[in-house]
C-alpha cells in the first residue's frame, strides 16, 4: 500500500504538493479552486503586507524560452481586507500557509499575530521576493535581520513557521542555518530568480520594473542545488519549489532531500490539474520502485 | 510564446469622440471575442478585445479611460507597440438567431462575431448602446454588412430612448433568439443574463477584470469560483456567470481589493 501523505512540523498534508505564494493566492475563491479542482496537499496565500499594494504596471510577467519572467511588485490587498478572503477557505480540508512580507522585525510580528488570528495553519515568511525595494530578497541576505525576525515571530505567534529562501544568497546554507537556530520550524527553497530580459527589438527591458524573477523550468536545477545543500546542513523540514512541472522534477526534490514540494508557474505549463498529476505520477512510481511511503526515497541522494 | 511581438501600427481610425481603434499587422488566427495584451512600451500593457481581423492585420478599439489609454490614444501611424496574443476563449457561434448587445465600447468586443455569424448565415439582431449619438461607434459597418441594427441611447439623441438591455427585453420577447451575445458595462450584462437563464436562453457574455500576468497564474484578474478572465475567459455563458456571485457586484483593483459596481 502507497501512502504519498507527508507532515511537516506537525501539518498533514494529504500529498507532498503545495501552491506556492503568490500565484492565485490573493482571492479566497481562487485558492479555493486550487484545492477542489487541483487536488494540491496544502496552500500557501499571495504574500500579504501591512497596507494595499498595488503593485507595478504592466507588463508584469512574460513567457520566455525556459520559464516565466515576473515582477508583480508584491501586490495584495492588505492584511485588513485578507481576512475576509481566507474566511472563504473555511472547511476547504486541507491546511493553509499565510505568507506575509514586512520591511522589519515590526511588521512581519504585526502580521505574524494578524494571519495567526485569521487562523492559518502555518506561516511562511517571504524573504526572497527578488524585486521589491525594501522587502523579500533585501531583508533575506541581511542574516541579523533574518535572526531577530524569526525569534521575534517564534516568541509571538504559536504556529509553525516556513522560511523562503533565496538562491540569490551568496550562501543559502548560512542563512537557512540562522533560521533554524532561531527556531523556524521548515524551509522553503527557492524562490524566483533575479533576473532580466532585454528586447532586441525594442532594444529596451520588457518588464515595466526591468529586473525581475525567473521562474518556470530553467529554474529547476538551481532549486535542486539549493535544497540538496540545505538538505545536508540543516535538520528541519525543507519544501523544495522552483520550475516543477511534472511527478520527474517533483521525486527529483524529493530525493535531493524534501520533505514536499511547491508548484507556481507550473499551472502555466499544465493547467490547474498539475496537483493531481504530480500526485499520481508518484504513487506510481513508488509502486514500481517498491517504495510506501515519501520517506522512504527522501534524500537518497544525499547519501 | 506568450511574449509581446513588436509591431508597426499601420493606421487609426477615429471611431468617435475620444474612440480610437489601432490597426497593426499581424498574422495570427483570431477567434472572434479573443483579445490582446497591448503594450505601450515603456508605459503600460492593458487586454484589449480583438475588434479587426482580416489574414494580414488585426486591431483594437478603446475609448479613452485613464492613463494607459490616454497613451494608446497618442500611438500614431508608424509607432511601435507590442502584442501579446490572441488570448482567451473567445465566443462560441451556437444560434441560428441570435441578438447582440454591445453597450459602449463593449461592441469592440463582439463586432468581429457578428460578422463571422452574418457569414455564416445565421439570423443577427444587434443593439448598440451609448450614452448619446455622439458615442455610438460600428453602426455603418455592421449595416453594410447587413446586420439588423437597432440603437438606443440614454438621451434618446438616437433610437430607443433608455438603456440597451430595455430595448434588448424587447427584442429578446418579439424574436425569441436561440442564443443572446453581449458585451458592455457589468450591470447591462447582468440584466441581459438574468433575463436571458430565466428565459432558458443559451447567453454568452464578454467580462473585464484588471489583468497582469495574462498567463493563468497570478489570479488578478479571477472572478466567481476562481474563473480566471485572461485563460479561463473573457467569455463566459450565463450558467457560469449565475454561479458567480460577484458578477454585477464587484470587482478588484490592482491590489486585488473589491470595488463594487455602482449604476
Amino acid at each position: 500500500m502507497v501512502d504519498i501523505s507527508v507532515r511537516i512540523s506537525g501539518i498533514h498534508l494529504k500529498n507532498p504538493t503545495i501552491l506556492a505564494s503568490g500565484i492565485m493566492g490573493s482571492c479566497g475563491q481562487a485558492l479555493r479552486r486550487i484545492a477542489e479542482e487541483g487536488g494540491v496537499g496544502a496552500l500557501v496565500t499571495k504574500s500579504i503586507g501591512k497596507e494595499p499594494r498595488k503593485g507595478y504596471p504592466n507588463p508584469t510577467a512574460v513567457e520566455l524560452e525556459c520559464g516565466i519572467l515576473n515582477a508583480m511588485g508584491l501586490p495584495n490587498p492588505g492584511i485588513d481586507a485578507f481576512g475576509e478572503e481566507l474566511k472563504e477557505l473555511e472547511g476547504v480540508g486541507i491546511p493553509v500557509i499565510g505568507s506575509i512580507f514586512g520591511k522589519d522585525v515590526e511588521e512581519f510580528v504585526f502580521l505574524a499575530k494578524k494571519m495567526e488570528g485569521y487562523g492559518v495553519d502555518a506561516l511562511e515568511i517571504n524573504m526572497s521576493c527578488p524585486h521589491a525595494k525594501g522587502y523579500g530578497l533585501e531583508v533575506g541576505s541581511d542574516p541579523d535581520l533574518v535572526e531577530e525576525i524569526v525569534r521575534k515571530i517564534k516568541k509571538n505567534v504559536k504556529i509553525p513557521l516556513f522560511v523562503k529562501l533565496s538562491a540569490n544568497l551568496t550562501s543559502i546554507v548560512d542563512i537557512g542555518k540562522v533560521a533554524e537556530k532561531e527556531g523556524a520550524d521548515a524551509l522553503v527553497a527557492i524562490n524566483s530568480v533575479k533576473a532580466m530580459k532585454i528586447d532586441v527589438d525594442l532594444m529596451k527591458p520588457i518588464l515595466y520594473n526591468k529586473i525581475g524573477g525567473y521562474s518556470g523550468k530553467g529554474i529547476k536545477p538551481i532549486g535542486v542545488r539549493c535544497v540538496y545543500e540545505l538538505a545536508k546542513e540543516v535538520k528541519i523540514p525543507i519544501i523544495g519549489v522552483g520550475g516543477i512541472t511534472d511527478w520527474r522534477d517533483a521525486v527529483e526534490y524529493i530525493l535531493a532531500g524534501a520533505r514536499a514540494v511547491q508548484v507556481g508557474s507550473g499551472i502555466f505549463y499544465r493547467g490547474i490539474k498539475i496537483f493531481r498529476e504530480i500526485s499520481e505520477g508518484i504513487r506510481k512510481w513508488m509502486m514500481k520502485r517498491g517504495f510506501e511511503k515519501i520517506d522512504d526515497f527522501r534524500g537518497l541522494a544525499l547519501e | 510564446m506568450n511574449y509581446p511581438a513588436i509591431v508597426r501600427v499601420t493606421k487609426t481610425i477615429e471611431e468617435a469622440e475620444k474612440v480610437k481603434s489601432i490597426l497593426f499587422r499581424l498574422e495570427r488566427e483570431v477567434k472572434p471575442g479573443q483579445f490582446f495584451m497591448i503594450l505601450v512600451p515603456g508605459e503600460d500593457e492593458i487586454p484589449m478585445s480583438v475588434s479587426y481581423a482580416t489574414n494580414l492585420e488585426k486591431g483594437i478599439t478603446f475609448k479613452v479611460v485613464g492613463r494607459a489609454t490616454r497613451k494608446l490614444y497618442e500611438v500614431e501611424e508608424g509607432s511601435v507597440i507590442g502584442v501579446r496574443g490572441p488570448l482567451g476563449n473567445g465566443f462560441s457561434l451556437k444560434g441560428k438567431n441570435i441578438l447582440f448587445v454591445g453597450g459602449g465600447t463593449g461592441i469592440a468586443s463582439i463586432v468581429l462575431a457578428i460578422e463571422r455569424a452574418i457569414k455564416e448565415n445565421r439570423k443577427c439582431k444587434v443593439v448598440i448602446g451609448a450614452r448619446n449619438e455622439r458615442e455610438i461607434i460600428f453602426e455603418e459597418r455592421l449595416r453594410r454588412q447587413g446586420a439588423e441594427v437597432y440603437i438606443s441611447t440614454d438621451d434618446g439623441s438616437k433610437g430607443f430612448k433608455g438603456k440597451a438591455s430595455d430595448l434588448a427585453l424587447k427584442l429578446i420577447e418579439e424574436m425569441e433568439p436561440d442564443q443572446v451575445i453581449t458585451c458592455g458595462p457589468e450591470k447591462m450584462m447582468k440584466k441581459i443574463v438574468d433575463i436571458c437563464n430565466e428565459r432558458e436562453i443559451y447567453v454568452e457574455a464578454s467580462l473585464e477584470r484588471f489583468v497582469k500576468c495574462a498567463l493563468g497564474i497570478c489570479g488578478q484578474c479571477v472572478m466567481g469560483k476562481g474563473l480566471r478572465i485572461c485563460t479561463d475567459g473573457p467569455v463566459f455563458d450565463g450558467k457560469t456567470l449565475a454561479g458567480c456571485a460577484d458578477f454585477g457586484v464587484f470587482r478588484r483593483d490592482e491590489s486585488g481589493k473589491k470595488v463594487y459596481f455602482h449604476e
